[in-house]
């Protein structure tokens, strides 16, 4: 089994919506807490084991938003866990899943400078390495209805663009997604073979605005000027 | 990368410890310095094993839990920062027992000493080796992803170490020309290797943020970054230097660390010395080589910087 994500970036929105989820989830979880730096101070800060970020892709007037969430990929060569010196680092061999013994971790940033994806952060209050454990106190627990045995970032995307399931079985939800929508994965060439894969976002028709009619007269010039000028 | 001042002490004490303690063990056992007397070895012996003991305590004060420090012995098999400490520790007792035949023997080379001399010099040579590859395996740091890092290591301890038993030699009016003369080399094979890195640095490069962010065929640039204030991230890997600062540290380095230390032990190789000339080559050395590793670490670039804006690595 190969349990990862799939993201899609034709459908993301960019609310963040999946970071929030993944935060409440887990800093009651197995690793929490996912520690806050002056939470209300003026620079707030804290653990995070997803994050947002958001790019421009193209030039102007071919030229498109995407929002883009990250998290661990859970890596099939996974350098962070040859690295790690204590043996705190692990990769679960049933599943695929990369772990941190919480108990274990010497606190040494090494397995961060491993990552190239920025997906463990050091927690600074508890001294150790976080990172997301793809909801392993969630997925495996059979109180829960099974539907709800997913990821909580998966759960909780009102978009649909987060997918969960095993990479190895060729029919399940992810890996066919994969085949049709050409999935891809992050850098491939620092070799770390990531399970996480994006869905690119679809071709579509740019939408001509050439012809949006425009107001002409005094009343249209004063109007293009006002908004020129007023600074909101 | 942020330049931790932690991690700049343990990585030039430790390695000038080990530096010294090889090229004082080798002359010594293998018969090339036979004036070197018993107070001289146990001298040299505790200054190298003080800065090395120094280094490692240092290291431990940049981890955020280290109650769990001796477990960085376990993962031997594929961790380099494992396979340091284990040789680390390891040196001590093979050192000491080197040191304890000296104390209850005197100076006079024994076949024990031989053995326990030349298993010395291997694992230190094996522990700065694998200070180097700490940095060198790290393939999301191009800067340091190169044979050249952990030779620079070895050959910057090296040099260090010639300074300092330049210095004790002095001290204990022994025979300084053959100590300078190889301090020299050793510094102008330093010079060279490290004049090698700074160049390759200028030409070198990694993943770019279409790469990483897989829109290979496209402009991409970053519109908003996520997050309001500062990460883990951001601390630890965003540290971007000043480019004055850098060329005039480099050519700090090269001044202080390499080229005055050089003259001054060149004008040593006729066996002729005082000891402010040997202590200060052994100051500019330690100040120049310190200003080098906080460059090591203060310009490289991880490649997670791409999600945060950079264009390239």
């Amino acid at each position: 089994m190969r349990l990862g994500l799939v993201i899609d970036l034709d459908t993301c929105v960019g609310c963040h919506g999946c970071a929030v989820a993944c935060k409440q989830w887990n800093t009651s979880g197995t690793t929490g807490a996912l520690t806050d730096y002056r939470p209300y101070g003026r620079n707030p800060s804290g653990v995070w084991f997803n994050r947002i970020r958001h790019y421009e892709v193209g030039d102007y007037p071919n030229n498109k938003t995407i929002n883009f969430p990250m998290s661990c990929m859970h890596c099939e060569d996974a350098d962070c866990v040859t690295v790690c010196p204590t043996g705190a680092s692990y990769k679960r061999k049933e599943d695929g899943i990369v772990l941190v013994d919480q108990d274990k971790c010497m606190g040494c940033n090494y397995c961060s400078w491993a990552c190239p994806y920025g997906a463990r952060e050091l927690d600074r209050e508890a001294g150790v390495m976080k990172k997301c454990t793809l909801c392993i106190d969630r997925i495996y627990d059979e109180e829960l209805d099974e539907i709800d045995r997913q990821p909580a970032c998966v759960i909780t995307c009102p978009a649909h663009a987060r997918y969960f399931g095993d990479f190895d079985d060729p029919n399940s939800e992810v890996s066919q997604l994969v085949r049709d929508r050409a999935g891809y994965k992050l850098m491939p060439e620092v070799g770390y073979n990531p399970t996480n894969t994006y869905l690119p976002p679809r071709l579509t028709q740019p939408i001509p605005t050439d012809d949006v009619r425009k107001e002409g007269g005094l009343a249209g010039k004063v109007k293009e000027w006002a908004n020129k000028t007023v600074v909101r | 990368m942020h330049p931790a001042l932690s991690v700049i002490i343990f990585t030039v004490s430790s390695g000038a410890g080990y530096g010294l303690l090889m090229l004082m063990i080798g002359l010594h056992i293998f018969g090339f310095a036979p004036d070197m007397t018993e107070n001289e070895l146990l001298t040299g012996g505790i200054i190298g094993l003080a800065l090395v003991a120094f280094g490692l305590m240092s290291s431990t004060f940049h981890l955020a839990n280290p109650k769990n420090a001796w477990r960085a012995f376990n993962r031997f098999r594929t961790s380099w920062l494992s396979r340091e400490g284990v040789f680390a520790v390891l040196s001590f007792p093979f050192a000491l027992l080197y040191l304890f035949a000296v104390w209850s023997g005197g100076a006079e080379v024994t076949g024990f000493m031989q053995v326990v001399g030349f298993l010395t010099i291997v694992i230190s040579l094996l522990t700065v080796f694998s200070t180097g590859m700490i940095y060198g395996c790290l393939k999301t740091i191009r800067q340091w992803n190169s044979a050249l890092t952990p030779a620079n290591y070895i050959m910057l301890g090296l040099m260090l170490g010639a300074a300092l038993l330049v210095t004790l030699r002095n001290s204990f009016n022994g025979d300084i020309a053959l100590a300078s003369s190889m301090a020299l080399v050793i510094i102008v094979i330093a010079l060279v290797l490290k004049a090698i890195y700074y160049f390759w640095l200028k030409r070198v490069t990694g993943p770019t943020m279409k790469t990483a962010t897989g829109f290979t065929r496209a402009n991409v640039r970053l519109l908003d970054v996520g997050h309001t204030a500062g990460t883990f991230l951001t601390e630890e890997f965003g540290y971007q230097p000043d480019r004055t600062i850098v060329t005039l540290f480099k050519v700090l380095v090269f001044v202080l660390g390499f080229i005055l230390p050089g003259m001054i032990v060149f004008g040593m190789t006729d066996g002729d010395a005082s000891s402010s000339q040997a202590i200060g080559a052994v100051i500019l050395a330690f100040i120049g080589i310190g200003l080098e590793r906080w460059l090591f670490f203060a310009e490289a670039r991880h490649v997670v910087n791409l999600y945060h804006g950079a264009q390239n690595t």
